[in-house]
């Protein structure tokens, strides 16, 4: 039941199932674990960005399409429900025009881009959609009457997705983790008492688990297509294009088909983070910065594996968010004025969040999911004991 | 023999790379049943040829016929897809996935698959098997789960020949299969390709050095020389003839001395 809503691809480490499931229970009871305004938000980023970065890696860790395309389609997702609601009012038919309207134009420019890489291939693939990318952004900053410009445009959201929308009467009861923890940790014998809190069930929380819900099903629908048939063909265009196209696979048809399926999650996040986000402008779906996060975070989690994504994207927006407060902790340990404390200052965080991104590809060459399994493998191979994990090949010829 | 249309058919090919002439005014047909051996010292163009009829290669002139359809302005893919089945002289294959998955791709191209996305592949246990067995005919069944870039030369070369197996085509093009194996796994080549041979049904080329080979196998040999067809026959005739003597001579004696 659950191999075969993984389609068959197992996490194939303890760890990783672990952290994946962590993952999993924080981001479905997350509303009722973390209180406050910036964990929450920061949640509805993740599922976004699940979104956003898995279908990336569609392309790259499974193909070997490098396109820097990814947050033009992310952006026409978002500005394309932010223009309709702007246009027809906030409705969820005026939502679901916008939608229908970004993903048709994501269709085209995809399509294009995707024969393009007929023509031309590799790294001159990438410059061409970096260009495309950037002639969009300064389309989009310089359409001032439609777009906002550098302003950006305020989303208003169908009333039931609003924060004044109140489907319960009463609030429910939440219990705190952090709080929690802290409690344990200076020893108060009120732990349990003082980490509960009392949560509002408001529209917003509706469009987390809205986000969420997509995140889950875009992740298992991505997870079935590169254990099919056709994922395997992508990986063997990854492996050897030219040995791909002597087995009969009409390469082209398989590159651009990716590339278009890759580009419509990324609208479909744009689409969502319009929703949780509520407000969009250049710098927040379009800058070529988010870009390079989205890359970070495919690296980073492991590419071609998926559930890199996932643990990639998690890890990533974790720190962004976070990483200044462990500083300013870090600061109250410290001797005052000393050069360590200047130096984990956190005005300084930039720089730690640099360090930590070097650490991360110097130790985990293959991301940190490649870097699990191969461990895991390793331990298997030096303990012939434990179970042999077989392939889902070699399961079907024994049944 | 002449009579029957031919299955594969070249005609008037070429290919010139600026002024070099690497293919030149090919005209060759081959019919079901037989095994064609093409010969020829290195750099005579027999690869360059290959690549001309399986669509690696853009021909000058000329035009490339299966069952009389013109093939000539169709890629590699689509060829694979009409029945002209290739294997390599170099190790072409996919390094990071294991050798059932190597399979199991060529399999699912002749299965017309691989388009399929909502189904897992491992479920597909008709491909699976048929993609197991070929690794057993090859005698790989053993190393089903191992990684191409981990396998041994010989092993890499046996499966070489497996994906071609697979594609079940209508016409086998095979590219000194054996180079760069051990003594005892040669035979267990040359037997499968004998088995395809014995039934009577396909075409199958092979280029081939080893002469020994080509003697017990071939039922016409054809030989190319810088480019040209210089001889095309019956084996002993073709070996016999002063052309293919001088061809082999004036360039290599020591493949004149393997070819005699």
């Amino acid at each position: 039941m659950l191999s075969n809503l993984l389609s068959g691809d197992l996490p194939r480490s303890r760890r990783l199932t672990a952290a994946l499931l962590a993952i999993l229970l924080a981001l479905a009871f997350g509303p009722f674990l973390f209180p406050g305004v910036r964990a929450f938000s920061m949640m509805g980023m993740i599922c976004v960005f699940i979104i956003l970065v898995a279908s990336y890696d569609l392309m790259l860790g499974y193909t070997h399409i490098v396109s820097f395309a990814h947050t033009m389609f992310f952006g026409i997702g978002a500005y394309g429900v932010a223009m309709a609601v702007g246009t027809w009012g906030n409705s969820f038919g005026s939502v679901l025009l916008g939608m229908a309207g970004a993903l048709l134009l994501t269709i085209v420019l995809a399509l294009l881009l995707g024969l393009l890489s007929l023509r031309v291939k590799a790294i001159f693939f990438a410059l061409v959609t970096l260009a495309v990318a950037f002639a969009f952004l300064s389309l989009v900053t310089q359409l001032y009457p439609v777009t906002g410009g550098e302003d950006g445009m305020r989303v208003r959201v169908p009333r039931e997705l609003g924060p004044a929308f109140r489907p319960l009467e009463q609030s429910l009861w939440g219990f705190s983790l952090p709080d929690f923890c802290s409690a344990l940790v200076s020893g108060s014998a009120t732990a349990w008492d003082d980490a509960l809190f009392q949560v509002r069930i408001n529209g917003r929380t509706l469009m987390y688990y809205v986000a969420f819900g997509t995140a889950l099903l875009v992740f298992l629908f991505l997870l079935r297509v590169v254990n099919s048939p056709f994922g395997k063909v992508l990986q063997a265009i990854r492996e050897n294009e030219f040995r791909a196209q002597a087995l009969g696979y009409n390469t082209v048809l398989y590159r651009t088909s990716v590339v278009i399926l890759s580009a419509c999650l990324a609208c479909l996040a744009g689409v969502l983070f319009a929703l949780i986000n509520r407000y969009v402008n250049p710098e927040n779906t379009l800058a070529f910065e988010l870009m390079v996060f989205i890359l970070l975070m495919c690296v980073m989690g492991g590419m071609g594996t998926l559930y890199g994504a996932v643990v990639g994207a998690s890890l990533f927006l974790l720190a962004q968010n976070y990483l200044q407060d462990l500083l300013k902790l870090l600061v109250t340990q410290l001797p005052p004025d000393s050069g360590l404390a200047n130096l984990v200052g956190p005005e300084r965080w930039l720089l730690w969040f640099g360090l930590l991104f070097v650490l991360s590809v110097y130790f985990f060459p293959a991301g940190v999911v490649g870097q699990l399994r191969r461990w895991s493998a390793r331990r298997q191979q030096n303990n012939p004991v434990v179970e042999v994990v077989a392939k889902p090949g070699s399961q079907t010829l024994s049944s | 023999m002449a009579l029957a249309q031919p299955v594969l058919e070249a005609r008037n090919l070429s290919v010139h790379f600026g002024g070099h002439k690497a293919v030149h005014d090919v005209n060759c047909a081959f019919y079901r049943g037989t095994l064609t051996t093409i010969v020829g010292p290195n750099g005579a163009g027999k690869t360059t040829w290959f690549n001309l009829l399986s669509g690696q290669l853009r021909a000058t002139s000329g035009q490339v016929l299966l069952r009389g359809e013109d093939l000539t302005p169709l890629g590699a893919a689509a060829r694979t897809d009409k029945g002209l089945g290739r294997a390599f002289q170099l190790t072409n294959l996919f390094p990071g996935l294991t050798a059932l998955e190597n399979v199991r791709l060529a399999v699912a191209s002749r299965h017309r698959t691989g388009h399929v996305f909502w189904q897992m592949s491992s479920r597909r246990s008709d491909i699976a098997g048929r993609a197991f067995e070929v690794l057993q005919t090859v005698g790989l069944d053993h190393r089903a789960e191992s990684l191409v870039a981990n396998l041994p030369h010989g092993d890499q070369r046996k499966l070489e020949v497996a994906l071609l197996l697979a594609l079940e085509p209508e016409v086998f093009m095979f590219d000194e299969p054996t180079a760069g194996m051990s003594v005892d796994e040669v035979p267990v080549i040359l037997e499968l390709i004998a088995a395809i041979k014995a039934k009577q049904d396909k075409v199958v080329l092979l280029v081939e050095h080893k002469m020994d080979v080509v003697r017990s196998l071939s039922d016409r040999i054809v030989v190319l020389h810088n480019g040209e067809l210089v001889a095309d026959g019956e084996p002993a005739e073709v070996i016999a003839s002063p052309v293919v003597q001088e061809a082999y001579l004036g360039t290599s004696p020591s493949a004149a001395e393997v070819a005699l």
